[in-house]
């Protein structure tokens, strides 16, 4: 069966060179169809050269981690995941400072993370002897979040700055870490922001 | 980055991305898809009369497809890596797909027309010019001398068929600048399904309006006669092409204003304010309407010939700059409002920097250098082609 | 055909190597960390925000964010009576000393953190012509740094405006949802810092994650819902008004 078919498919391409051959000499040139198109196969084996650079390139060029995940570098996560951390985290520094830990306990600020207030500390965490965290500036830091704007949530606690303290630092008056003014404290403030009126 | 702000953007928006190269970018591209319709315009459609141009056409496409990738390149933050385009195309991105096509487009359209049709007179140069001139005529050849008259009418025959691919492959590659602002969802001004479209047409518009303005020039240049019908007919394709380009704008315009989406309140803000010169002044009116109105004059009332050139000369001039302020107030325009439409910003343009005017102004002198040395090189003159033995070369347009 | 075999060259080294990564999942940093056993989300509740810019101020710090761009910011919002289609919004330098005092003044007021929605569906992902940006199997949002073109088409790609170019590393950045931090176990540097609890990551393939529970019960809504992004940032308790 197979030779049968080998036989047909023989014959047909006889035929079409024949046909082929008739065409051209009909053309009036009896020079081979090969040399006519030379200057094709010549660029088409330029471009199969460059694709064939090409290729070879990308297989030299082309990160190996490439497609690991999806379309993108994969040993992009573990760099972008090995960045070194520079706020500690407030169970870092509660380890340590156990005694702010009480304070914070007994008053509102205990929801504040450390760093919140005092910046990253993650250097001093790592060596705690030889990085000192910068003594901070009530003023400037307290008004961030408790200045009177009537965006803020009603229930917060915020006061107009210029009018409650008159320009002194919170801390006069005020434990940062438990900022709530007892009694006998309150009394004081206020002869103290009266005197200064 | 001392950038006056009207209103609210959001903080990260108030700095333009996308500088006046990314406007160079469209325009160039825009140039190379209708220079080479008008050339497919004889060979597919069998235009004669514009026969004189058909060169002229492929090389002025050659010279700016060269220096497309330029603006891009230049406003990259790392040009170095942008081989990764190539090596790794994310094939959701229409920016990396395109690379493809541009690739496409040099390669298996322009370049080979070119060769193709050039190959006699390659040959013929690689045989008698000498020194480097003859050194680039034998590479061309690719090493074979064969112009014989089959081989000719093989190249014929083929490059028929790589023109008529050629077309919706010059539709390809500047709709898909269109695509590229026109699939970004996120941006509005943008965002539209006929981007694509008004970008082929206005491209078709420019392209042509830029060679037959270099067709006229290059004739008075060389001293020689302009052939008025070859040009009567460019400006004929030049005012229905602006036609269609002009009414889809409109659509788009008047379908905004009518469905006054989310957008439309700060969009019509916008135009009327910080795009009313450079879109309703030199776009529309200075930039389209007048050169349509003078095109139309010459399609319905008689001038002599010395008026028509100088009508069609104003026209292309026109033409070209109402194409450019489109390409700005799409690229421009689509980042001075901010995404949250309550406020927009400004473009400081920059004078002698990577991406600042200077710039722009030698990528658009730089492809009439390449010209020049093209047409050095390969004549494009209709004078020329007769050197190359009208027995021996079998005329375009025939079958 | 030439595509497979292609890939084929590159995939076979890289597959050894794979192999033990997708089983486990992990970046070298994190040796315990499963990316997939997490997915990345997070929750903002504007009714608890102050508007101090604590957040603005540590990611800033945590990230080295350089002066004049944002990888998260906070707007104020004023909606006067029911005019929710035109509030008037404000963002002084992102809101990274706060905001000035401001009085009384009737009408709605209230503060808007913003950051990379990191969606599931992300637009700025589709667009990059190259995959420097993409969204890692726990989704997150990253860019490659070292792949960036910086041809800024994710920028233009991004509907709330949150990504920029570094104008030091001339790559395209935004937020990384503390990546290096949320693989190690700490929560990112923004909710670290906030005194009010108004930013909370919430992890939603942890069954016990308290936020995964606030979403079940909560009305809650993501930004620009018609854009279709799948963003994984979730706002309790947002005006209309907002954009």
């Amino acid at each position: 069966m197979s030779s049968i078919i080998a036989a047909w498919k023989n014959l047909g391409y006889q035929r079409a060179l024949r046909n082929f051959g008739r065409r051209t000499r009909r053309a009036g040139i009896g020079s081979h169809l090969f040399k006519d198109i030379e200057h094709l196969v010549r660029l088409a084996a330029v471009m199969a050269i460059a694709l064939v650079a090409f290729v070879l390139l990308r297989a030299a060029v082309v990160p190996h981690s490439f497609g690991q995940y999806g379309h993108y570098r994969g040993a992009a996560i573990g760099e972008v995941a090995s960045r070194p951390i520079a706020f500690a985290g407030h169970e870092t520094c509660e380890a340590c400072h156990t005694d702010v830990v009480e304070q914070k306990k007994l008053g509102k600020h205990v929801v504040v993370a450390c760093e919140a207030c005092h910046g990253a500390l993650a250097k001093h965490a790592d060596d705690p002897s030889s990085v000192h965290p910068k003594k901070l500036d009530t003023a400037v830091v307290c008004a961030r979040c408790h200045e009177a704007n009537s965006a803020k949530p009603k229930g917060f606690p915020q006061v107009a700055t210029a009018d409650h303290s008159g320009g002194l630092a919170c801390d006069t008056c005020h434990q940062p870490h438990r900022p709530k003014i007892e009694t006998e404290k309150t009394e004081t403030a206020k002869m103290v922001t009266e005197g200064k009126k | 980055m001392q950038i006056p702000v009207e209103g609210f953007m959001y903080p990260n928006e108030v700095e333009l991305q996308w500088s006046v190269l990314i406007v160079l970018y469209p325009f160039i591209t825009g140039l190379v898809a209708g220079a080479f319709i008008l050339a497919s315009l004889e060979r597919v459609f069998r235009v004669q009369a514009v026969k004189p141009t058909y060169r002229l056409a492929l090389l002025t496409a050659l010279s700016f497809l060269l220096v497309a990738p330029l603006p891009l390149q230049l406003h990259l933050g790392h040009p170095e890596r942008s081989l990764e385009m190539y090596l790794t195309p994310h094939r959701s991105s229409a920016m990396a797909m395109f690379g493809f096509v541009y690739l496409w487009y040099l390669m298996a359209v322009l370049l080979l027309e070119i060769w193709l049709d050039y190959r006699y007179e390659i040959v013929l140069r690689s045989q008698t010019e000498s020194g480097w001139k003859g050194l680039v005529y034998r590479a061309l050849t690719l090493g074979s001398s064969n112009v014989s008259e089959r081989s000719l009418h093989i190249d014929e025959r083929l490059g028929y068929f790589i023109t008529l691919i050629g077309i919706p492959s010059a539709f390809l590659l500047h709709g898909y600048v269109g695509f590229i602002f026109g699939s970004i969802k996120a941006n509005p001004w943008w965002s539209s399904p006929l981007m694509p479209i008004v970008f082929v047409f206005s491209a078709m518009v420019s392209g042509i309006a830029a060679v037959m303005l270099l067709y006229m020039l290059s004739t008075r240049l060389r001293g020689k006669q302009i052939d008025m019908r070859c040009l009567d007919t460019i400006a004929q394709y030049l005012m229905y092409t602006f036609i269609i380009d002009f009414s889809l704008e409109m659509l788009d315009l008047l379908q905004r204003i009518y469905e006054a989406d989310e957008s439309f309140r700060s969009l019509d803000f916008m135009v009327h304010t910080r795009l009313w010169k450079s879109q309703v002044i030199i776009q529309i009116l200075l930039g389209t309407v007048t050169p349509i109105a003078l095109l139309g004059l010459t399609q319905v009332l008689k001038f002599s010939d010395m008026a028509r050139k100088r009508i069609y000369a104003l026209s292309g001039c026109l033409t070209m700059i109402g194409i450019f302020a489109m390409r700005w107030n799409v690229v421009i325009g689509g980042q001075l409002f901010s995404k949250s439409f309550l406020g927009y910003t400004s473009y400081k343009m920059s004078f002698a920097t990577r991406e600042g005017l200077l710039t722009a102004i030698a990528l658009m002198i730089l492809p009439f250098v390449i010209l020049w040395v093209l047409v050095k090189l390969l004549p494009p003159w209709p004078e020329s082609e007769h050197l190359s033995g009208s027995a021996a070369a079998p005329a375009h347009g025939t079958s | 055909m030439d595509i497979s075999r292609r890939r084929l060259l590159v995939l076979l080294p890289a597959a050894a190597v794979a192999w033990k990564f997708v089983l486990a999942g992990t970046p070298d940093a994190a040796p315990n960390y499963k990316l997939s056993e997490h997915w990345w989300a997070m929750l903002i509740d504007i009714p608890k925000c102050i508007g101090c810019g604590s957040c603005v101020r540590a990611c800033a710090e945590e990230n080295d964010v350089p002066e004049g761009y944002y990888r998260t910011w906070i707007e104020r919002y004023h909606v006067a009576d029911w005019k929710i289609e035109r509030p008037e919004v404000e963002s002084p330098n992102g809101g990274k000393q706060g905001f000035p005092a401001h009085a009384e003044d009737g009408g709605k007021n209230f503060f808007v953190p913003k950051l990379c929605n990191h969606c599931v569906d992300s637009p700025c992902t589709q667009v990059c012509p190259v995959g420097a940006t993409f969204v890692t199997p726990d989704g997150v949002v990253l860019v490659d740094k070292s792949y960036c073109l910086g041809c800024r088409y994710c920028v233009q790609a991004c509907p709330y405006g949150c990504r920029f170019l570094n104008p030091k590393t001339n790559t395209a950045e935004k937020c990384t949802l503390c990546y290096h931090r949320i693989v190690k176990g700490l929560t990112t540097a923004c909710c670290e810092v906030c005194p009010t609890g108004a930013r909370q990551l919430a992890d939603l393939k942890n069954p016990k994650d308290p936020i995964h529970e606030f979403l079940r019960t909560h009305t809650v809504q993501v930004l620009k819902p018609h854009m279709a992004t799948g963003a994984k940032v979730f706002y309790n308790g947002m005006d209309g008004s907002v954009r």
